[in-house]
């Protein structure tokens, strides 16, 4: 069950949120009449979507309705049946090399972070610019440290993934992500499997990550979080998008039936 | 009295603190262990030394180089006639087991990574059936699967003289198989030199290779290169050199086939059966070690951009092997262990020479029982020694 935590965020961002970010015209993600099926099961419904680059989008609902499969369709982790899906000017087919452009223009970061356990924290973070980028290694590792750096962690560069914990091994992640210097980072309920003094230190990276023009899409429940950073809120329910607002009106206006029951059961736990 | 019972007190005293602290708790039980297991083996010593003595036998190898008197009728590797010494006859046993063994374990792990790897098949056909095969290869005894191949071969299989020809060259019989036979004529020096370099080559390359992408990101297809390098080499030698090699293909002669190489219908049905029991538990193994790494690992790779080759070559072998590595090993040391069934089937291994024929002409079985269990001893050692270099090299640092 989703839980809501406004205590995730410091208490002057939510009062000084960071909507004034410039966002362009250029689109980022366009998503137009998109269907998806798993077998009989219709997951996703007719999803219309534009994300504007520099947007950045928080995306809630109960548990099932589709939150997850929508962000995979982004970067074919999961394939849609119907409708078009286009990311940074390039349309996902069944084209493999259009997939591949869009995978290296778009990061995820993972509920179960994902690492490579058998990698060190700077060979999971340099491996896809080596391998991928065709990087030099010292030149890969260079921005590993970059990244690092910046989410806070580059004293555990040698370690293995299973020696940090949670918090660290989710930063380690999003670093990762960033070393492919994507366009888009697209967030899967980063901080639900983390315990509650570890979730601060992840959502501070994301805040900053926001704070630097990154479009981005994050499946949460994190309240505090959207009213920090969001320009926008999705509801999505049953596998359609009931209802998308900006936060304050979002949470404190909610027009639709369902949207009032998701957030009173989220407010009242 | 007093002064005595204090000192009770105190050296009671004493133990019970000794005891207590962790360190010195834990030299007293090894000090323990020690003198049980020298106690125990200077009593069997002791029990062995009077027993022998009280039968008048000597215990000493000199038996080793006195004349056999026993044919072998498989020796691949030496010369052996029964006035060879037991001791020629007993390497002849122990190069046989080890002939078995390697055959068995290259053969073995083959056959369990195919057979791993289509369990994982999604065709339902394909999964059940190999499901099935493997479900009954692993819950018959090996002895059975031995018995039943030598019969099939002995029983099914027809004389030489009808033999189920294939392809003019190679002949299946009850007699064994018979295949043709390389021989390499002159200038066939020079493409084995061609081979070797070839391969040296291989290996600085792939070294050059790794560093050359350290420094300047290219990365070069190293497999393919190196595939073409040693087949291309070693295949222009051959040509250079004129062919130097013909084959001595096996021909009737009378009841049966002379020329090429014959195998014994013995060493087929017992490396066959081996290797086709111990594969079943390495095909479970396999698909046991692929299935543990969750796929989180295959979707993160992908996502960042990883083609599925690399994703397998960077991500998921890497962590598969070293679930499948472990195990992997103690198949190994089964499938040694269990050649020993040749004596059913009169492969003359190590068991069925010195600790067969030599031990009852001779009587000496203290000696020929040391040799065998020597000789398993030190297989066994040579696998699990690799195994745990291996296993110190890969092992995953865990929180
Ligand atoms: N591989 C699959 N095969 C069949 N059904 C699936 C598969 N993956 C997801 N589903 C179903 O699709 C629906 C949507 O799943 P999804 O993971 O997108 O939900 P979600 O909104 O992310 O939920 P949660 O908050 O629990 O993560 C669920 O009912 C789920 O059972
Ligand atoms: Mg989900």
């Amino acid at each position: 069950m989703p839980t809501i935590a406004t205590d995730g965020i410091a208490e002057d961002k939510i009062r000084h949120p960071t909507k004034k970010l410039t966002i362009s015209e250029e689109v980022a993600i366009e998503m137009v009449a998109v269907h998806k099926w798993y077998g009989e099961f219709h997951v996703l419904k007719d999803i219309n979507l534009t994300v504007n680059a520099g947007e950045r989008i928080v995306i809630c609902g109960p548990s099932g309705s589709g939150k997850s499969t929508l962000i995979r369709c982004i970067n074919r982790l999961e394939e849609h049946q119907k409708g078009k899906i286009v990311v940074d000017g390039v349309e996902l087919t069944s084209n493999l090399k259009n997939v591949e452009i869009i995978r290296s223009e778009v990061g995820i970061v993972f509920q179960q972070f994902n690492l490579f356990p058998h990698l060190t924290v700077l060979e999971n973070c340099s491996l896809a610019p080596i391998w991928v980028r065709k990087m030099r290694k010292a030149e890969a590792e260079e921005i590993a440290m970059k990244y690092l750096e910046r989410v806070r962690i580059p004293e555990q560069a040698a370690k293995y993934p299973g020696q940090l914990s949670g918090g660290q091994q989710q930063r380690v992640a999003i670093a990762r992500s960033l070393c492919m210097n994507p366009r888009i980072m697209l967030f899967d309920e980063p901080t639900s499997a983390l315990d509650p003094e570890m979730i601060k230190e992840v959502l501070d990276v994301m805040v900053e990550l926001a704070e630097s023009g990154m479009t981005m899409l994050c499946v949460t429940h994190e309240m505090g979080f959207a009213t920090a950073v969001a320009n926008r809120v999705i509801f999505m329910d049953f596998g359609e998008i009931i209802e998308q607002n900006e936060p304050h009106n979002f949470f404190n206006n909610p027009q639709s039936e369902r949207t009032k029951l998701f957030l009173s059961q989220i407010l009242h736990h | 009295m007093a002064v005595i019972s204090e000192n009770g007190a105190n050296t009671r005293n004493l133990i019970t603190r000794l005891w207590s602290n962790r360190e010195t708790r834990s030299v007293i039980i090894q000090i323990v262990t020690l003198t049980v297991i020298f106690a125990t083996l200077a009593f069997i010593f002791r029990n062995v030394v009077i027993n022998l003595d009280a039968r008048g036998k000597e215990f000493n190898f000199d038996f080793l180089f006195h004349p056999a008197a026993y044919d072998i009728t498989f020796s691949p590797f030496i010369e052996y006639s029964s006035r060879s010494t037991h001791l020629r006859a007993a390497v002849v046993g122990i190069l046989n087991t080890l002939l078995v063994a390697a055959c068995g374990i290259v053969l073995a792990t083959l056959l369990g990574f195919i057979m791993g790897i289509l369990r994982l098949s999604s065709n339902w056909i394909v999964n059940r059936t190999v499901y099935c095969f493997l479900e009954f290869t692993r819950n018959v005894p090996v002895l059975l699967h031995i018995l039943f191949v030598h019969g099939l071969i002995v029983i099914q299989l027809p004389v030489p003289k009808k033999a189920v020809n294939l392809a003019d060259s190679f002949f299946l019989t009850n007699r064994g198989f018979f295949i043709p036979k390389p021989v390499w004529e002159s200038g066939s020096g020079l493409v084995a030199v061609v081979l070797l370099i070839s391969i040296a080559f291989v290996v600085l390359f792939k070294r050059w290779a790794k560093k050359a992408q350290d420094s300047t990101g290219r990365v070069y297809p190293v497999l393919g290169i190196s595939t073409g390098v040693i087949v291309g080499a070693t295949a222009l030698a051959f040509l250079a050199a004129d062919m130097p090699l013909s084959w001595n293909i096996p021909e009737l002669r009378g009841f049966n086939f002379s020329g090429g190489i014959a195998i014994k219908p013995e060493f087929i049905a017992l490396w066959l059966a081996l290797s086709y029991y111990t594969s079943s538990f390495i095909a479970e193994i396999v698909r046991g070690g692929i299935l543990a790494i969750s796929h989180g690992q295959t979707e993160a790779a992908h996502a960042l951009g990883l083609r599925p080759n690399r994703t397998l070559q960077l991500i998921i072998i890497p962590q598969a092997l070293r679930v499948i590595v472990p195990p992997l090993a103690s198949q190994y040391l089964n499938l040694t262990k269990n050649s020993s069934l040749a004596i059913a089937i009169g492969y003359m291994d190590v068991v069925a020479t010195v600790g067969g024929i030599t031990l009852m002409q001779t009587g000496k079985e203290m000696e020929t029982m040391i040799i065998v269990l020597l000789t398993y001893l030190v297989f066994s050692l040579i696998i699990s020694g690799f195994m745990n270099l291996y296993n110190k090299k890969m092992a995953l640092v865990e929180r």
